[in-house]
């Protein structure tokens, strides 16, 4: 009997902790795909965020370093200016990258630096319980916007959109997780981020809209649900730069 | 022999890169410019990356990659930017990543001003971030000390693999000294077996300080302790002895050198003093500090705040003799002629200190001090 689909050898096997219908754990395999398949494992450094993906490293089987919370970036980037030949990416929530770290992404992303973000937006904050992030949805309840999200609480940050007004990036893009049609398309995303960082040719994003069902209050078919019927209306999925 | 008159921030970039360090990320604050932008002119021709961050949390974080990554890497800020880098510390102190940070201390609190101070020594000695742990603490005196103390901290960032900080003021970064710019030995390249390079033939490795599971967390905090432990041998000071000396002063980096003069004068008219200068502000030299204040019968500490290596003065005595205090705060320097006068302290008697003791003295130059100022210093000696 041959197994058809083994796990990565990027991925270390083990349960993960997620909770059902999380889109951390295909994140995280997609990943390990794609840096297995490029045959890089033994040269990649992850970063990993604060947020539920800080738990990242317990299911990667590479090396991997935690960050201060929203400091991803710099320490990608630190990681990679003193071992240029290595694969290096962060791996950030939507709170970690586009609330306390947008600073961090934004100068990252101007000076070009040779990185792949992964950057899921689950369009809340997972891992304290499901308050309000910048890529929340205008009208979504969360635990900080009780009455649902108002145009006074700010509006739903568009990342890859929001980059793409710097020069540098070469690769800005944004695909989903709600469906296996639109898996293999995430997955040929990161695939071409890491491939262009590999060709040394500067910054990638990859945004993947992921489901957060325990917090949004649904069961995990209907968040899927959610993100192809309505998530996608805020946050458009395709290619939003490729000069690469 | 290359006797060079150099100011002390840059003689910290001459100094770093001699240690061999190769990665530096720092952002524009007063009075430690020079640093950065010596930086941006020598890592190149060293062969290292110099990056100007956007701001001090990304410096520091910059630093923390570069360091995990196998680099000697510095950063270096004054004192509002310290305290954003504080974050970054804790989390490097828990992580056991070696970087060394240089605060060119400036007046504060807030934004205090531009001028040399010792405010920050609390926040260099006692944590400044969250959690427990210590830093290393190098208190240079002089831009020849600044040049020595940058390589030696490098060296122990290595040896103990964890951050180091070289505390100097902004007199001490502005001032220009000769020196000669002899590299000490490069420390031997410290354990490398925990950096993260790619797994290549080897286990994946992980470098992490959110300890989940029951206890774990605990027994680092015991490991980390173990190390601060091990870290008391490297207690530097410097002490100038007289025979039957009645009094000990004790003084740090910039008001040291002030002391000193205050120190000669006093000599010169017949009263004996001891001067005690910490090098290592931590460990701090405790017992030193006790065995000489002991000796003498009393203390004088002097420093460019309103008091905080005084309270690690008061801990080494443990109360068995009187320890007074004088000292300058918000960026104003001790003048040798006040703490002459601050030296005639007699305990027992009311103590004629700090403001209260200048506004007494009015050929004493002291600028115009607030009521408030007064007030307060009142009830303090009173």
């Amino acid at each position: 009997m041959k197994l058809v689909n083994p796990c990565p050898e990027a991925l270390t096997d083990v349960p993960m902790t997620y909770c059902s219908g999380c889109g951390h754990g295909l994140a995280h395999r997609l990943v390990a795909e794609v840096l297995d398949e490029l045959e890089v494992r033994e040269k990649t450094v992850g970063v990993a965020p604060v947020g539920c993906a800080v738990f990242a490293y317990d299911y990667w089987n590479f090396d991997v370093t935690e960050a201060p919370h929203g400091r991803t970036p710099c320490v990608a980037a630190g990681i990679k200016r003193v071992l240029p030949d290595r694969v290096v990416f962060s791996y950030q929530g939507d709170g970690d990258l586009a609330s306390i770290g947008m600073s961090e992404i934004v100068h990252t992303a101007n000076r070009g630096e040779n990185i792949t973000v992964v950057f899921i937006n689950n369009a809340n904050y997972g891992m304290t319980g499901g308050q309000m992030a910048p890529t929340t949805p205008l009208g979504m309840k969360t635990s900080t916007t009780p009455l649902g999200r108002s145009t006074g609480e700010g509006h739903p940050i568009r990342v890859p959109e929001l980059l793409n007004a710097l020069e540098a990036p070469v690769y800005l893009d944004r695909q989903s997780l709600h469906d296996p049609a639109h898996v293999r398309k995430a997955k040929a995303s990161l695939k071409r981020a890491f491939q262009i960082q590999i060709q040394g040719k500067g910054f990638t994003l990859v945004e993947l809209l992921s489901a957060c069902p325990a917090n949004w209050g649904m069961t995990p078919v209907d968040a899927m649900k959610w993100v192809k019927e309505q998530m996608i209306k805020t946050f458009p999925l395709g290619v939003v730069r490729d000069k690469s | 022999m290359t006797r060079t008159l150099i100011k002390g921030n840059e003689v910290i970039t001459e100094a770093a890169i001699a240690a061999g360090c190769r990665f530096y990320a720092g952002y524009p604050i007063t009075p430690q410019n020079e640093i950065t932008s010596s930086m941006a002119r020598r890592m190149p021709e060293a062969g290292g990356t110099f990056i100007q961050a956007e701001s001090e949390i990304a410096a520091i974080n910059l630093c923390f990659g570069a360091a995990l990554a196998g680099a000697r890497v510095l950063t270096s800020t004054s004192s509002p930017g310290f305290s954003l880098m504080q974050e970054a510390v804790s989390y490097m102190a828990a992580c056991e990543i070696p970087c060394v940070l240089v605060n060119v201390m400036r007046g504060g609190p807030g934004l205090g001003n531009i001028q040399p101070s010792q405010a920050d020594y609390f926040q260099a000695v006692k944590g400044g971030g969250h959690g427990d742990y210590r830093c290393l603490v190098l208190a240079p005196a002089t831009v020849e000390e600044a040049y020595n103390f940058t390589q030696l901290a490098f060296e122990l960032a290595g040896k103990y693999r964890s951050p180091v900080i070289l505390l100097a003021d902004g007199l001490l970064g502005q001032l220009m000294e000769p020196v000669d710019l002899v590299p000490r030995p490069q420390a031997p390249s410290p354990d490398r077996s925990w950096i993260l390079d790619g797994a290549k033939g080897r286990e994946a490795r992980l470098i992490r300080s959110l300890l989940m599971v029951d206890g774990e967390l605990e027994i680092h905090n015991y490991h980390l302790a173990e190390k601060y432990r091990a870290m008391a041998k490297e207690v530097r000071f410097e002490l100038d002895r007289q025979e039957d000396a009645e009094l000990l002063v004790v003084a740090y980096g910039t008001s040291s050198r002030v002391a000193k003069a205050a120190v000669r004068e006093a000599r010169a008219s017949g009263m004996k003093v001891d001067l005690l200068r910490p090098m290592t502000l931590w460990p701090f030299p405790s017992e030193a500090v006790r065995v000489a204040a002991q000796r003498a019968g009393r203390v004088l500490v002097v420093e460019m705040s309103m008091g905080q290596m005084v309270e690690d003065v008061r801990l080494a005595v443990e109360g068995s003799v009187p320890v007074e205090f004088f000292g300058r705060p918000g960026g104003a320097m001790p003048t040798p002629g006040e703490i002459r006068m601050a030296m005639d302290w007699v305990p027992g008697k009311k103590a004629k200190i700090c403001a209260d003791f200048q506004i007494e003295k009015n050929d004493i130059e002291i600028g115009t001090i607030p009521t408030s100022f007064k007030d307060v210093s009142k009830g303090r000696s009173a």
